[in-house]
């Protein structure tokens, strides 16, 4: 168990969630991908406390609040997610563009302002 | 050796953990493949000597995010409608991107550990991981951030509250 | 890391789980005994002398029963709910320092199987995995009134274990650390902190009530209006699991409260009397277990006296009232200490 060693599974599990995120076309899926993200941080930041010479603890710190962030970032997205499927009763993240440019209408709409 | 064997051992569990959670189509399934990588990240804090941190990690995410995750997912009755699925292009795309990533990030740590190798062996050990040690971090050095933080709280609470309210002739 | 010390170790750890499970099983016959003392009947006295055979043939009932799974339901997940949470019911007595070492042979041996020093913390994290043996088992039994009782008694615990958390930190900030052995060892004589603490046992109490799901605040069963909450589909042995791990959670409970309150294994005067070692560890452990059956019995005698909360009721007594509370025992605790004099 080395410093690269744990960066490399860290690497791996940050790729994974990557895809994750790019491929799911849930928002709950892309949340759960995110979460993944998340958690290759933190594992970097811990072993880059261990690992390390210097500030031992910085490590550990700042995954805490990292921890703390991320769950506020989750009661504040799920609270979206609901509100969301009140709304339109549908989580699909295509068809979630109200927000988007109209572009299918007509050829070249895209462009308008 | 006892701890390389459980490093690689949760290594395993957290790699397979985490391709379940992307692959699996039920939302319900993928949340709770979630929750046993978080398990496998535990244990790898508490390898790493940060048992405070594994303690709030399985407190925080396991046992408050993921809670609110499957309470999403079970009250929008999500598991019925299978998920909709991108086409293979869209899906190679994203396992190009991943794998560039992968690829650039183990580059660049190829790169950077052939220099500051030497100093890379060093282990810390004994009171890190230990409550007191970090409570004395967290309440002088790191003060500000901390309240900062409850602060996110507050606004992520009455946030969520707000939110989650039915809107008036809903 | 000696052979003896591995075999005490696992011999421990086997006791503590056959301890757990025998006071659980007998927890039920107490439970019937005290209901028909209350409500003046004579309660089950048909098998064995006072009947004290009955959880014996409760749980072979159990295991002869037809096991039924619902045909829509996800099978593995089915089966992995009270799994999850007869598990995380026992994993908890292993941090709970059952009493002073013993001196066998020159060796000091602990009656604690792990002595961590986030004991705290492990514990509060096992009891909220135990939302999810609830949580999995309501939703894959596919029936609408088991996962309105699993949505309720999650929301129920996560709300709870917030009032919970924060009615401790008072003990932990008198004692300065997260270890249980540490809180035992620091309430040597009168020192119990619950004569410092009252406000923090009270809301610590009420909270343990709605963490086990017991009455007043079972609004997980309910059998008046959710058939059985979220074991409605169970039977056989799984459904046994589930009533089982309740009533493994309120000894663990009732161990919590003896000794982050009440001095856990002290007893006050006994290291005058000159005992051996020996002797005043286990008079110690005597006198945690009269403490712990103390508590159960509150368990039942509020069961047979209470009526069920409403749910508004218990979410409103959670978020308003417990909580709050909670904050001010803290601040109250931190007041003290500044007066006191910081050790």
């Amino acid at each position: 168990m080395t410093l690269e060693r744990c960066l490399l599974l860290a690497f791996a599990l940050f790729a994974i969630g990557v895809y994750g995120a790019l491929t799911r076309r849930h928002l709950v899926g892309l949340l759960i991908s995110i979460e993944l993200m998340l958690n290759a941080a933190n594992i970097n930041l811990a072993a880059f406390a261990h690992f390390r010479p210097g500030d031992a603890t910085g490590g550990a710190t700042f995954a805490l609040f990292t921890i703390a962030v991320a769950a506020c970032e989750m009661a504040a997205a799920l609270s979206i997610v609901v509100a969301m499927y009140r709304r339109r009763r549908n989580l699909d993240l295509d068809k979630l563009r109200s927000l988007r440019e109209p572009i299918e209408a007509e050829p070249g709409a895209g462009k308008a302002p | 050796m006892m701890s390389s064997i459980l490093f690689y051992g949760l290594s395993t569990l957290l790699f397979a953990a985490a391709l379940l959670v992307i692959l699996s189509r039920n939302p319900i399934h993928s949340a709770l493949w979630l929750v046993t990588a978080f398990f496998a990240v535990a244990g790898h804090y508490v390898l790493l000597n940060a048992q405070f941190l594994a303690a709030v990690h399985v407190i925080v995410y396991a046992g408050a995010i993921m809670v609110l995750f499957l309470f999403t997912i079970m009250l929008l009755n999500l598991n019925k409608e299978t998920e909709p699925q991108h086409s293979l292009l869209v899906k190679l795309a994203g396992l190009v991107a991943g794998g560039m990533l992968l690829v650039v990030m183990v580059g660049a740590l190829r790169r950077s550990s052939a220099e500051t190798a030497s100093d890379l062996a060093t282990v810390h050990s004994g009171t890190v991981g230990l409550v007191e040690t970090l409570g004395k971090v967290l309440f002088r050095d790191f003060l500000l951030p901390f309240e900062l933080s409850s602060i996110l709280f507050l606004a992520a609470l009455v946030g969520a509250v707000v939110l989650g309210k039915k809107e008036l002739g809903e | 890391m000696d052979l003896v010390w591995l075999l005490y170790k696992v011999a421990f750890a086997a006791g503590l789980l056959g301890l757990s499970l025998g006071v659980a099983a007998y927890s039920t016959l107490g439970e019937r005994k005290v209901a028909s003392w209350i409500q003046d009947r004579f309660g089950p006295n048909r098998s064995g002398p006072m009947g004290i055979l009955q959880p014996l043939a409760d749980g072979g009932k159990l295991f002869f029963k037809e096991e039924l799974i619902p045909g829509v339901s996800n099978k593995f997940l089915f089966i992995l709910g009270p799994g999850i949470a007869m598990s995380t019911a026992l994993v908890t007595s292993a941090v709970i320092p059952w009493g002073r070492p013993l001196s066998i042979g020159g060796r000091e041996f602990p009656l604690q199987l792990a002595d961590l020093n986030i004991a705290v913390l492990y514990v509060f994290a096992v009891v909220s995995l135990g939302v999810y043996g609830i949580m999995i088992g309501g939703w894959a039994s596919n029936n609408k009134y088991s996962l309105m009782g699993a949505l309720r008694a999650s929301s129920q615990m996560i709300s709870y274990e917030l009032a919970m958390g924060l009615s401790i930190i008072g003990v932990v900030m008198l004692t300065g650390s997260l270890s249980l052995n540490d809180i035992a060892a620091a309430q040597k004589g009168w020192h119990w902190n619950i004569l410092v603490q009252p406000l923090g046992f009270l809301v610590f109490l009420v909270c343990s009530f709605a963490e086990c799901n017991r009455h007043p605040f079972d609004l997980a069963e309910c059998e008046a209006e959710l058939i059985g909450g979220f074991h409605t589909e169970y039977s056989s042995m799984k459904l046994g699991f589930y009533l089982f791990a309740e009533y493994v959670n309120m000894f663990i409970s009732a161990a919590m409260m003896a000794t982050l309150f009440f001095g856990g294994y002290q007893v006050p005067g006994l290291d005058s009397l000159g005992l051996s070692q020996n002797v005043a560890a286990l008079v110690g452990t005597a006198a945690l277990f009269l403490k712990i059956s103390v508590f159960i019995f509150f368990f039942w005698w509020v069961r047979w006296t209470l009526p069920r909360f409403r749910y508004d009721q218990l979410m409103a007594l959670g978020w308003k009232t417990l909580f709050p509370l909670a904050l001010l025992n803290i601040a109250w605790t931190g007041l003290y200490l500044a007066l006191r004099g910081f050790k």
